[in-house]
């Protein structure tokens, strides 16, 4: 029996470090500390039955299973013999297997793009445009005296955020922890968080860009004239205003609530204006509640690689940036795009149809731990080993904080990481020998 | 390896004091050597040989560096390079991708570069961005000017304390220098507030930026690190702040250095020599600095010279930032780091016709230029908040020519000749003497001056060769000649191999990345460890197993052991 401390839970965008998890005969017995999704995908890397396990070909139509260096060979077949592959998914790996990507994209002369694209983009474009005023999570902990949380709710989509690093926890200056702050829900329903917020405050669907710049109006001093903005009344709203310019640390922390309803990257921009503004008054920060463990991770390994934090084509030579152009279901709805390498995400499930009937015709390789819609629809399917629980490697918190991914057992026999199975492809692109099982992970 | 001999060059190598005399170098297995029988012979007669270029303070890589990427896509659409068999695909003018750093640096004959700021918590990312940086060896200056554990023990007076957690913190990030910017101010930012002098209280830490640098000047010398400390003074880009540069110069006045070195250097002087009393009046007073650093044994400065054009401005100084981003509108990023610094980045414009540009830029060149010993004088730009590093060559050529000086004059704003002194010097600086504020300098400054930044026996294999011809260019006359030459070397040799030719990338190699690895007494580093565990456990967002940077990130690890034992 094996038990592991300080190990990270690869699963979402909270990136909790402190799980504890013992491991007896391969198998993770207990899990501590983690929530119920954290807990179930610990758990889950036991399960062999809904693993993929061997690699797979599509003959005549079928998937039939494979020996790794012919899937390896047939994947590097696929993407040496387009003219423009796109390459998709990549928020729920490792850094280093990020960087493989992009050396890959580019040796192709293809598109790389990560989950981004269908989350957070707008908040992306959004920073291209007004910057981005923030912190780390552990400023909130110890200074932030009101929370607010916009178009989110942690306690589904990150259910430890509220404990760890916002509202529960005892800080620095907020010894008391709880009864030194003050939490405030903005949504357009009442969530669980609303529930068990010091405030709710309903906005009218669609309707966020009203509520900031009505909000922006009174903290910089004008005067609102409307009884009501997006369905809150006037004196909410200027109270809300008073409050966030008396706050000693104020915080608004936004999801995809607000980045993908209507006004989308205008709503960020407005936002992210907002606090600014505030900044003239007090302390004030802003952060994107990212989703995917590491989809930060990849923005980052592509802005220091390549320039840029998504959606690259390297079709010229050189990184081209143009979300909308180079953006994965643009590249797809298309038809640009003539083979693609999907990996660690699934785009069946979550892409608009008209994409997904583009990637079912074209040739590609699905990269994944667990078989998926679009591994079923894939013409070569290799399972990787899983980041976080049987290999290292490295991932970025929401606030960009980066750590070292923990290794607890071993993964399945005969399966690899994705860095390897990355590297295995790109040296059979360039037409080097087979790397063998040796070349192991360089970091 | 087969070794290699430069035949004939002009060799400037001022830590050997060689100024200019024709000799041959000879390299074998990466080091520089007296003789070599098998090698290769390069022909260097009419050209000027000079140690690998160091670089010592330039914000290279890391969280706030990729911060200013996403912030502009706009960069990265300009400074385009498309993939070569030998080269990646690189971008970025102001903030270069990490591949074009390498390949940038290499050209112009630099070898060897340190960031400037490296944020403990976002170490690994730092050390990330490092790793993907080729043809350079590495180090990270680390910051430490608002580190709560250190405002606490030197608040307390506990200074071995303090010294412990810094010989902890450098092996923990594998960080290699003390780093101070805006010493309380980055704390201070954390309510939205600054501070704006010397005795300014921190707030709730109730000490002073002048009892910061005292105590991290007194750690620094007591663990005897190769480097001094390397300050970022308070008060940064403010009209009149000259006055805060003079007395924080005056706080380390007594102490003795634990090495052959400063014991504290002041970085990119330029932004902290200003006189005037608003930005009408907005004036140098580079003469007065210069004069204090003349006068005074203990310390350097790096420039951190201004090129007219578009830059980013970046540094863990977030109250600055924030003030020149509500100067200019433009679009602002800040990030505020738990328990240790709060950089910000925002774009910045340095126009010719702007009177508050024209008298930066000339502020630079005049304290390069009033300072009359060139080891007191680094030249940086501070890259890129001053001006991208590859506008180095047009700085030498400055630097050189009181004539290019006046051509420039020309086409500022008038503020540059009413309101500096750069219209009366005439001085101009000699090979010898660039060699000096582009690696000797720095490498004596950095403590690695045994291997780096000279041509002796011993060190590392690490050379420049540019197409200039002493005896034929005057450089006084010919400046655009000297631009256009220390932009693209003949031949940058690093460790051994020649990595560039004719100004083009011909290999790509790996460098070294060194870090502190201090030794200090055990009962000392105890008790240290259990102030760590306990405000690990309270106030940091991560876990303390979870915070120190795994050797794996590093291109070539390189520790340099300390043994401060003594200290207790
Ligand atoms: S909050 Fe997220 S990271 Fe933390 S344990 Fe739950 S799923 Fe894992
Ligand atoms: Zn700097």
């Amino acid at each position: 029996m094996q038990r592991y401390t300080d190990v990270i839970c690869s699963f979402c965008g909270t990136l909790c470090d402190d799980i504890e998890v013992v491991v007896e005969d391969n198998k993770i017995v207990d899990v501590k500390h983690a929530c119920r999704i954290g807990t179930a995908k610990f758990l889950a890397s036991n399960d062999y039955e809904h693993r993929l396990l061997k690699p797979m070909v599509r003959k005549n139509g079928k998937l039939v299973e494979v020996s790794l260096d012919e899937a390896i060979e047939e994947a590097a077949r696929i993407l040496k013999d387009a003219t423009k592959p796109l390459l998709y998914g990549w928020s729920s790996t490792s850094c280093e297997a990020h960087s493989v990507g992009v050396e890959l994209a580019e040796e192709l002369g293809g598109v790389i793009d990560n989950t981004t694209t269908v989350c957070h983009g707008p908040s992306v474009l959004a920073i291209h445009d007004a910057g981005y005023i923030s912190c780390t999570l552990g400023e909130v902990k110890n200074r932030a005296d009101l929370i607010i949380y916009w178009g989110a709710n942690p306690m589904h989509g990150h259910p430890r955020h509220l404990s760890r690093y916002s509202i529960f926890p005892r800080g620095y200056f907020r010894e008391r922890g709880q009864q030194d702050r003050e939490l405030i829900v903005i949504d357009v329903r009442k969530t669980d968080t609303a529930k068990i917020a010091n405030k709710f405050i309903k906005v009218n669907y669609g309707e966020d860009y009203e509520l900031i710049s009505a909000l922006r109006k009174v903290v910089n001093g004008g005067e609102l004239r409307e009884e009501s903005v997006a369905g809150v009344p006037r004196e909410e709203i200027i109270a809300l205003a008073e409050k966030m310019k008396n706050a000693q640390f104020g915080v608004l922390f936004f999801g995809m609530g607000l980045t993908q309803s209507y006004g989308r990257h205008r709503n960020i921009d407005n936002a992210i204006n907002l606090v600014r503004d505030l900044n003239a008054h007090t302390k004030f920060v802003i952060m994107a509640m990212r989703g995917h463990y590491n989809v930060t991770g990849f923005n980052e390994v592509l802005s220091w690689q390549a320039g840029f934090p998504y959606a690259v084509d390297f079709g010229r030579g050189y990184a081209w940036y143009n979300p909308g152009e180079t953006t994965a279901n643009d590249v797809l709805q298309r038809g640009e795009c003539d083979a693609a390498l999907i990996i660690a995400s699934d785009p069946v499930s979550h892409f608009p149809r008209k994409s997904i009937e583009h990637l079912a015709r074209i040739p590609f390789i699905a990269i994944d731990i667990h078989p998926t819609p679009t591994t079923q629809l894939a013409d070569v399917v290799i399972p990787s080993a899983i980041a976080g629980i049987e290999v290292e490697g490295t991932a970025y918190r929401m606030d960009a904080v980066p750590l070292r991914l923990r290794k607890v057992k071993e993964p399945p026999e005969g399966v690899l990481s994705d860095v390897e199975i990355l590297r295995r492809i790109l040296a059979r692109v360039r037409g080097e020998e087979a790397l063998t099982a040796k070349a192991e992970v360089a970091k | 390896m087969s070794g290699l001999i430069l035949k004939n060059g002009y060799v400037y190598d001022p830590l050997n004091g060689i100024k200019g005399e024709k000799m041959d170098i000879c390299i074998e297995n990466g080091k520089i050597v007296e003789e070599v029988s098998d090698a290769k012979v390069i022909d260097c007669s009419g050209k000027v040989v000079m140690p690998g270029g160091v670089e010592i303070h330039s914000h290279l890589a890391g969280g706030k560096v990729n911060v200013g990427r996403m912030l502009r896509p706009e960069d990265h659409l300009k400074n385009v390079y498309p993939k070569t068999k030998l080269t990646r695909a690189a971008n970025g003018y102001s903030t270069p991708s990490t591949f074009l750093t390498g390949y940038l640096y290499a050209k112009l004959g630099y070898t060897t570069a340190f960031t400037a700021a490296l944020p403990p918590l976002m170490a690994r990312h730092t050390h990330e961005e490092l790793h993907d940086i080729p043809m350079l060896d590495k180090g990270a200056l680390t910051l430490m000017g608002n580190n709560w554990f250190i405002m606490r023990y030197l608040k307390r007076g506990d200074v071995e304390l303090a010294a412990a957690f810094v010989a902890w913190l450098l092996k923990a990030v594998k960080g290699y220098a003390i780093k101070v910017v805006n010493p309380g101010g980055g704390e201070a930012w954390g309510w939205g507030r600054d501070v704006r002098s010397l005795d300014d209280p921190v707030p709730h830490f109730d000490i002073t930026p002048r009892e910061i640098i005292s105590g991290l000047v007194k750690v620094n010398e007591m663990l005897a690190l190769p480097h001094s400390i390397h300050l970022h003074a308070n008060n940064l880009g403010r009209v009149g702040n000259f006055a805060t540069t003079l007395e924080t110069m005056q706080v380390p006045n007594g102490t003795k250095p634990a090495r052959e070195r400063q014991v504290l250097q002041l970085t990119h002087a330029q932004f902290h020599s200003y006189g005037g009393d608003s930005w009408k009046n907005f004036a140098s007073e580079a003469e007065s600095i210069a004069k204090a650093v003349n006068s005074n044994e203990n310390v350097i400065i790096d420039i951190g010279q201004v090129v007219f054009g578009d830059t980013t401005t970046m540094t863990a100084d977030g109250p600055m930032e924030y003030y020149l981003s509500s100067l200019t509108g433009l679009k602002w990023a800040n990030k505020n780091i738990e328990l240790e610094t709060s950089p910000g980045v925002t774009p910045f414009v340095y126009s010719k016709r702007s009177p508050v540009s024209a008298v930066q830029w000339a502020v630079g060149l005049e304290l390069a230029l009033h300072i009359n010993d060139a080891w007191k004088v680094l030249l940086t730009t501070d890259h890129p908040n001053g001006a991208p590093f590859f506008k180095y060559p047009t700085i030498i050529a400055w630097l050189m020519s009181s004539k290019y000086r006046e051509e420039t004059m020309k086409e500022v704003h008038s503020a540059a000749q009413k309101n500096t002194t750069l219209a009366t010097i005439d001085r101009e600086y000699d090979f010898y003497e660039i060699a000096t504020i582009t690696r000797a300098g720095q490498a004596k400054s950095l403590g690695i001056q045994e291997t780096k930044g000279h041509l002796g026996v011993g060190a590392d294999a690490d050379v420049a060769v540019y197409d200039i011809n002493p005896e034929e260019i005057d450089p006084s006359r010919d400046y655009k000649l000297i631009e256009e030459k220390f932009a693209r070397t003949s031949y940058t040799i690093k460790g051994g191999e020649i990595v560039v030719k004719d100004g083009e990338i011909v290999k790509v190699v790996q460098g070294k990345t060194l870090y502190i690895d201090a030794r200090v007494d055990e009962s000392l580093e105890r008790e240290v460890m259990r102030d760590i565990d306990y405000y690990f456990k309270r106030f940091y967002s991560v876990n303390l197993a979870n915070y120190p940077v795994q050797e794996v990130y590093l291109t070539n690890p390189t520790p340099v052991q300390i043994d401060a034992t003594n200290v207790r």
